[in-house]
């Protein structure tokens, strides 16, 4: 792929990763956030930072799939729009839900496991924004870098935890988001062993055996 | 020479023109992805109707209302602003319907009431299946504007029509080893579609210590604004606690039992450690998962405290003088 498709596959992502944003930010201004919209606002940049930070560990599976190797040109910012919407999620926690006490933010967050459990998502995604620039990647060096941005996986993890214990009784939506999670890790589990123990020719399995 | 020169310069597209069609391709894709994330992102989140249609159900005739000075005394009128009925209507739970509070009232339009009964059953002298009609003529209709304050910690304010459930105990003549009164709702998953999904136990039920259901704030409510209530608010008759959390007022009553032990209730079988059977408004207990201190008043922009008793300690806490309030939660 061209040096400007590249460029224009990330402004896609660039535009269409704002398009929530704008959404919210429009209808809260029209007043069509339903009857609750404090809480509509809270719940839906939560959501949108899960989706983020799921199509962000689908982006390495889907481009060895395709061998569409541009695809990883769009990892970073998918990721930085993760950091940005679960980043969103908590300062409207904070602003809306805990009216802007500091002191009620921080007893809460140690006296829920669910909020214990969403904010070391949010916590362990601040290396990764920080060290997302090209600049930090050559600094780390890859293997370091790559090592260090797997916490991109125990985020998500969290993120989905997160989201299941908040919810009353229906928990159909987070079961979705953890099953999505499950293919995503299981095909890097999958990828991880076929690495370390390379299939010798002759060991292909026999028929009929 | 010529000749050839005049073809070659059609065919070859002018670069500004091939770099413009490029353009405008890019620019038409991106709006297409633009428009479809916004398509995406309202289906994933959505927010009501948004519809300001009128509460088109009956007018109920004949509705007292408390004159405010006994009122207060007694908490039928809180004197505080009532939530609208946009708000009332469509930010629901009613799980029979839906899970999606948003999604209460669409899912619920068309649900059935007509030739509505209900039982009333167990420890009375005079046992009754009610009609829908010769049940609200036990009492005459009166205004009841109370807080509601749901267990999620956001509350409304609601112009209930109703009448104390006292009333209609004392018409059945409750026997002395009445206890409890245990309520249940109707069980039909053709006309309550949720109720196919099992996220709950159905029919869900919900029960009352005797002496709270003779409590004067406890009502069975046919109606919200001067109308009868709409389905999504628990058509066509629900009970009413003002001073318990939101769960504790079973919609679409089909059977009223007085029985002698506590009965089952539907959130504390779900969760028993979540929910109990009190089930009163307090602040310094909280739900395991958050706290209920503060709520959000629905149409309010900030929080409020959230009251003990739900701001109603004058006229119930003497039910729980003796009770450890957060073993009995």
């Amino acid at each position: 792929m061209k040096e400007a498709d590249i460029r224009f596959a990330k402004l896609l992502i660039l535009v269409n990763g704002a398009v929530p944003l704008a959404l919210l930010a429009w209808d809260a201004l029209h007043h069509k956030l339903g009857a609750n919209p404090q809480n509509f606002a809270i719940l839906t940049t939560g959501m949108m930072a899960l989706i983020f930070l799921v199509l962000t560990m689908a982006v390495t599976p889907l481009r060895k799939v395709s061998g569409w190797n541009w695809l990883a040109n769009t990892r970073r910012m998918l990721g930085l729009y993760a950091f940005f919407y679960a980043g969103a999620h908590f300062l409207l926690f904070f602003c809306l839900d805990r009216g802007f006490s500091v002191s009620s933010t921080l007893t809460e967050m140690v006296k829920r496991k669910f909020l214990i459990i969403g904010s070391t998502a949010l916590v362990l995604m601040i290396p990764l924004a920080v060290t997302s620039t090209n600049a930090m990647i050559k600094r780390l060096g890859g293997k370091r870098w790559r090592a260090l941005h797997r916490l991109a996986y125990v985020a998500a993890i969290c993120g989905v935890i997160h989201y299941y214990m908040q919810v009353k009784a229906d928990v159909r939506q987070p079961l979705v988001f953890a099953g999505v999670l499950a293919i995503l890790l299981g095909y890097r589990l999958l990828d991880y062993l076929r690495q370390r123990k390379p299939v010798p020719i002759a060991a292909k399995p026999k028929v009929g055996a | 020479m010529k000749e050839a020169n005049k073809i070659s310069s059609r065919e070859v597209t002018d670069p500004a023109v091939y770099f413009n069609r490029r353009k405008f391709i890019q620019a038409g894709v991106l709006a297409t992805t633009a428009v479809a994330t916004g398509v995406i992102y309202h289906r994933l989140n959505p927010v009501g109707a948004g519809d300001k249609h009128k509460l088109n159900t009956a007018v109920i005739q004949g509705v007292t209302k408390p004159p405010t000075a006994t009122a207060d005394a007694s908490g039928f009128r809180v004197a505080e602003p009532e939530t609208s009925l946009e708000d009332i209507t469509h930010y629901n739970n009613f799980y029979e319907f839906s899970t999606d509070k948003e999604g209460v009232a669409s899912a619920a339009a068309n649900f059935e009431t007509k030739g509505w009964q209900v039982s009333v059953e167990g420890l009375v002298r005079k046992p009754k299946v009610f009609g829908l009609d010769d049940l609200l003529k036990i009492s005459p209709p009166e205004e009841r504007v109370y807080r509601m304050r749901c267990v999620e910690a956001w509350s409304m304010v609601i112009p209930w029509v109703g009448f104390s459930l006292s009333k209609l105990l004392d018409a059945v003549e409750p026997l002395s080893g009445a206890k409890y009164v245990a309520f249940e709702t109707l069980l039909d998953p053709k006309r309550m579609p949720g109720q196919r999904s099992d996220v709950l136990e159905w029919p869900y039920v919900e029960g009352l210590r005797m002496d709270e259901a003779m409590h004067p704030l406890a009502i069975l409510a046919s109606g919200i604004y001067g109308r009868a209530l709409p389905p999504q608010d628990g058509a066509p008759i629900r009970l009413v606690v003002p001073w318990k959390y939101g769960f504790k007022g079973i919609k679409s009553i089909v059977k009223i039992k007085l029985v002698a032990d506590q009965p089952r209730t539907s959130w504390s079988l779900y969760a028993p450690n979540e929910y109990g059977f009190y089930a009163n408004v307090n602040p310094q207990v909280d739900h395991p998962r958050w706290s209920q201190a503060t709520e959000q008043r629905i149409g309010e922009s900030g929080r409020r405290p959230t009251l003990m008793f739900n701001g109603y300690a004058e006229q119930v806490a003497h039910l729980y003088a003796d009770m450890d309030l957060r073993a009995n939660f």
